[in-house]
């Protein structure tokens, strides 16, 4: 189970919690975790990437132990705590706005 | 019991005022989708429980609501608006080529005829359509494929197409308004397009009576009268009595013709309402006094409707889509402010009430007469 913290308005969207739980198979990447998002709660389709590009929208960051991977290829591993669910992938919403 | 439902859509959220046909006493539910951006909310004159709406973020993208229930309870609907064949490009503000790119829905229409049909303007500016209650969008793409597509420039506020007119006695016919280019007309369904915007007359721009690139604001007609239509422009407030085939001003003895919403009264297709504002550069009312002007005659001779509106101090504005009227007997209308005031009169703009003071700033009003 891959462990995904969303952003407030993305956990009003999806009727979710903070943190949701995700299956993916075959290898964890931001493309496959995404994609596994998008499967489990389809009003986040369009949210946080481009329907047809796949690329993450402007004002949205990926991070993973603090790290951010948010300008790494979308199909890189992401590291084995993320895989292994030790650690959560965040989604995170750019702090601007008013 | 008959009454009214005033949908609101704000900065932060949604919010649905409602009343009985009396209009006296109001209750505001809401927020609804708090703190999203809702550009528009509208209802289907078919079946007025079917209620859209638009939420826009920079952060989030577009993301589209349905509820079926007259706004207690709502679920998300298909949210990707592709253009369709070749994207090519408009013009940018300096002139240069700027591949058209989907940034928001800026009005929804539903059908009059159908409850899963609806038409939606968006910035950059095109018209997409689903007739499966919103699951799919697809683009009628004759419109920004018109000749003059690529000259196309955005206005302050996008290149958006805001303002959407179905013809209640042809279906086939359809007006929309986008700023900065201009009025268009389709007469076959959206397949094809002619501009409309001959007796224009925008000093702002180097050919002023040019066949597209006019800023309009806000276009309406009164569904007895559909070859009628009134504009507000960026500056002037015109009529046109031939489907927009020429237009003619008819701002009169306004104090300025400066503004952004125009409406028709429900049964009265020679009164029309607008609310002017300073200036391009000061978009709040002149003198401090918010006023909302008024024509029986269909333009020229203007009467200001100020019983129970602020008259001093008041520096607000009134977006375009921030006005509306009701269908009950004695005609309501209504609009809200960027200072988060929502106004109702009861009796056709001779008085006002202010039905809450304190919203996030007020991006859209829409009213349903209900049975």
């Amino acid at each position: 189970m891959i462990r995904v913290i969303l952003p407030a308005h993305l956990q009003a969207l999806a009727g979710t919690g903070k943190e949701i739980g995700i299956n993916v198979d075959g290898d964890v990447t931001q493309r496959t975790v995404v994609d596994a998002i998008e499967a489990a709660y389809p009003a986040l389709r369009g949210t946080i990437r481009d329907h047809r590009t796949k690329q993450r929208r402007p004002m949205v960051r990926f991070f993973a132990l603090e790290q951010d991977l948010s300008h790494e290829s979308l199909d890189a591993p992401l590291p084995d705590e993320i895989a292994r669910g030790d650690e959560p992938f965040w989604i995170i919403g750019a702090i601007s706005g008013g | 019991m008959s009454g009214v439902r005033v949908l609101v859509g704000t900065r932060k959220g949604a919010f649905i005022i409602t009343s009985d046909d009396a209009r006296h006493e109001w209750d505001i539910a809401g927020p609804h989708f708090p703190g999203m951006e809702i550009f528009h909310l509208k209802g289907s004159p078919v079946d007025p429980n079917r209620i859209y709406a638009s939420q826009a973020s920079d952060w989030f993208g577009q993301i589209m609501h349905r509820s079926d229930d007259g706004g207690k309870t709502w679920e998300t609907i298909g949210n990707e608006f592709a253009y369709e064949g070749e994207v090519g490009t408009h013009q940018f503000y300096d002139g240069t080529p700027h591949p058209w790119d989907f940034r928001r829905v800026w009005h929804l229409e539903p059908s009059l005829h159908d409850v899963d049909t609806v038409y939606a303007g968006v910035e950059d500016a095109a018209l997409f359509k689903t007739t499966d209650g919103g699951q799919t969008w697809l683009e009628l793409d004759g419109l920004r494929h018109h000749s003059t597509g690529n000259t196309w420039q955005p206005g302050a506020g996008g290149l958006c197409l805001h303002s959407i007119l179905l013809d209640p006695t042809n279906p086939d016919r359809i007006f929309v308004a986008i700023s900065a280019a201009g009025a268009f007309r389709t007469d076959d369904g959206g397949q094809t397009w002619t501009p409309i915007n001959q007796g224009l007359r925008s000093d702002y721009i180097p050919d002023g009576d040019a066949e597209v690139g006019h800023c309009v604001h806000n276009i309406a007609l009164h569904p007895s009268k559909p070859d009628t239509l009134f504009m507000q422009k960026h500056w002037d407030v015109m009529r046109s009595d031939n489907a927009g085939d020429l237009w003619h001003e008819v701002s009169g003895n306004l104090p300025t013709d400066f503004g952004f919403p125009i409406s028709v009264h429900a049964h009265e297709p020679e009164t029309i309402y607008v609310v002017p504002i300073t200036s391009d550069s000061h978009h709040f009312p002149p003198e401090g006094k918010l006023r909302v002007y008024r024509s029986r005659n269909g333009g020229n001779e203007w009467e200001a409707l100020t019983n129970g509106l602020p008259q001093e101090n008041c520096y607000v504005n009134v977006l375009r889509d921030a006005m509306s009227v009701d269908r009950l007997d004695s005609c309501g209308i209504y609009f809200g402010t960027t200072g988060g005031q929502v106004y109702a009169s009861a009796d056709s703009g001779d008085t006002w009430q202010t039905l809450v003071h304190d919203l996030p700033a007020v991006m859209s009003v829409e009213v349903q007469t209900l049975p």
